[in-house]
């Protein structure tokens, strides 16, 4: 019961301070919109918004969770309010958990976004919904682990943001949804297919648009290895470097 | 075995020796300092025994818990104040006590119940709804200190609680102190003003280079600095002779002429006014003034470590 309430508390705080926050709020709409636009103006107005959607909506989740954890923890960790909670008796998976609930939340929401802009213009009524919630959910969950395991080694802030890109760009052009991954050279194909997004970008693309490399069971249970290997990495991470 | 105990505790940081086996107890209830200058291994001891860092080596107990293996455990007893004021800039004085009571699993009535009282006692109620960032300094010590005791713990750990404010906040902050020994708390404070230490420690140990150099009661450390009773004179005049005249006279004393006017006499025991004074008025000298000389702790604290005591001092901020 006492560790709910801290763990509540914290999400709380987080959602608040951080995600609430409108420059954080304008990012799910601003983005999508003006990725879309660019598209469209490059191909004179034939897009396929189907086509579009499951980049669009990985790149929401991606740019509302990776950076946002990565950089808020840093700045928590800089300014010491991070070591309040260190020093609470509270257990370290907890305040992973609570931590990085804040940032899946704020993802699946920016995911969602340019589905709902999408529903404006395409009949949305063939996709499973239940599979594409797993998927973002998922997608949510291993880039905000990400973000915390960037967070556990950076020491400065322009240090958080500045791997947080090294990872996201690369991710975003290796993941299958811009360059379907059987076109990628053989020398970069393993590498995609070390990437959590890769799955579920796959996982979208087969609800969206019906391509897909993988079925959704297979996908969906190596994302939860992914998440599993995240969530151990940052576990012991925490005590080696947070508990000098 | 005090309430906390602490035996041959080792950090070394690369090839730093942070702290070199120290070991000291804590009783119940009193307030215990650690004195000593900048990089001393002050803030690496508080580290170590409240869970933010790990010991090289050593053991740790407080309120009977292993502290190294079960650190979640005596987090919940104890209130730690760290030397940086770091609550959330953004959030408001009350927002921030309520917050920290949260991590403890307080009650929402209860937390603000307990954060207004606080506020109310710490003098910050005017400042409850403004942001934590538009605080002075020593409202944001204060606030600190208040959020580090919101969840009433037995143990406190106090790093460095008034340096960088200024005299008047820190008398404030020394009080609530004391305050707080009288609730029966048991606290552990570190500084390296030693007029601190001598005003609010029952007992103090003299940290240098990671090592506890002394340990004692203020009253034993002060008494005990080579254990001598000093007496000075003011007289009409005094001269070399006479001097000597007293110490073959009065048994195991040494007389030190100060000035013309000054005599300092040092003996191993008590001594007794009468025949000093007695055998002066025979030579036709006045004795206008006898006084007993203390050492101050700050003289006991060169003698014992052989560190110039500005030394101490030279952070910023004001002793008070
Ligand atoms: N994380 C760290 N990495 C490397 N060295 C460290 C670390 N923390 C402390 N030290 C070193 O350990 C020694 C003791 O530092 P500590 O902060 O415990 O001293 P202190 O007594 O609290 O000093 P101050 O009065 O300045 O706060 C110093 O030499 C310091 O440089
Ligand atoms: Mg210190």
């Amino acid at each position: 019961m006492k560790s709910l309430i801290a763990f509540w508390n914290i999400l709380k705080k987080d959602i608040r301070n951080y995600y609430l926050k409108p420059p954080n709020i304008s990012w799910g709409i601003i983005f999508p919109l003006s990725w879309t636009l660019m598209q469209l103006i490059r191909s004179q107005g034939n897009i396929e918004i189907s086509a579009l959607l499951p980049g669009l909506m990985s790149m929401s989740v991606l740019f509302g969770t990776t950076s946002m954890l990565a950089v808020t923890i840093t700045f928590e960790r800089k300014g010491r309010s991070f070591d309040r909670l260190l020093l609470a008796p509270i257990n370290i998976s907890t305040l992973v958990f609570a931590k990085i609930l804040g940032a899946v939340l704020f993802g699946i929401i920016n995911g969602f976004i340019p589905v709902v802009f999408a529903a404006f213009f395409i009949n949305l009524s063939g996709i499973n919904w239940g599979l594409l919630f797993v998927a973002v959910f998922l997608m949510a969950v291993t880039s905000a682990l990400l973000g915390l395991l960037i967070a556990i080694s950076a020491k400065e802030v322009f240090e958080a943001q500045t791997f947080s890109n090294f990872f996201r760009f690369p991710m975003l052009f290796l993941c299958g949804l811009f360059i379907p991954v059987d076109k990628l050279p053989a020398l970069i194909k393993p590498i995609s297919f070390l990437l959590p997004l890769t799955y579920g970008a796959d996982i979208l693309n087969s609800t969206i648009t019906g391509n897909s490399l993988f079925n959704a069971t297979f996908n969906t249970f190596v994302m939860l290895i992914f998440s599993l290997l995240l969530f151990h990495l940052c576990h012991r991470n925490i005590k080696k470097k947070w508990i000098l | 075995m005090g309430i906390i105990s602490v035996t041959n505790l080792k950090k070394v940081y690369g090839d730093v020796k942070a702290v070199d086996d120290i070991s000291f107890d804590v009783r119940s209830g009193e307030v215990f300092g650690f004195l000593g200058p900048n990089g001393a291994g002050k803030t690496s001891t508080i580290n170590m025994m409240t869970g933010l860092s790990r010991p090289t080596g050593g053991q740790i107990y407080i309120d009977g818990i292993d502290a190294v293996k079960d650190v979640k455990k005596v987090q919940r007893i104890i209130g730690v104040i760290p030397d940086e004021n770091n609550l959330y800039d953004e959030m408001n004085g009350f927002e921030n006590l309520c917050f920290c009571a949260s991590l403890y699993g307080m009650r929402k009535e209860e937390r603000e119940k307990r954060a207004a009282e606080l506020l109310e006692q710490f003098n910050l109620t005017k400042a409850a709804n403004r942001p934590f960032k538009t605080y002075s300094k020593g409202m944001k010590r204060k606030l600190t200190i208040a959020a580090g005791i919101i969840h009433n713990p037995k143990i406190l750990f106090l790093d460095e609680p008034t340096t960088g404010i200024d005299v008047e906040s820190a008398i404030q902050i020394r009080e609530l102190i004391l305050d707080l020994k009288k609730q029966g708390k048991t606290i552990f404070v570190t500084t390296h003003y030693i007029e601190e230490a001598e005003r609010i420690c029952d007992r103090i140990a003299f940290i240098v280079n990671g090592r506890i150099v002394r340990t004692g009661l203020i009253t034993e450390l002060m008494s005990d600095s080579g254990k001598e009773y000093k007496i000075q004179l003011k007289l009409d005049r005094i001269t070399k002779e006479i001097g000597e005249e007293l110490e073959n006279t009065i048994k195991n004393c040494s007389a030190e002429i100060i000035d013309d006017n000054l005599c300092l006499i040092t003996s191993k025991e008590r001594l007794e006014l009468y025949p000093v004074i007695e055998l002066l008025k025979n030579k036709g000298i006045s004795v206008y003034e006898a006084k007993e000389i203390k050492s101050t702790l700050e003289e006991v604290f060169v003698k014992i470590t052989d560190i110039k005591a500005s030394k101490l001092n030279d952070k910023g901020g004001v002793a008070g």
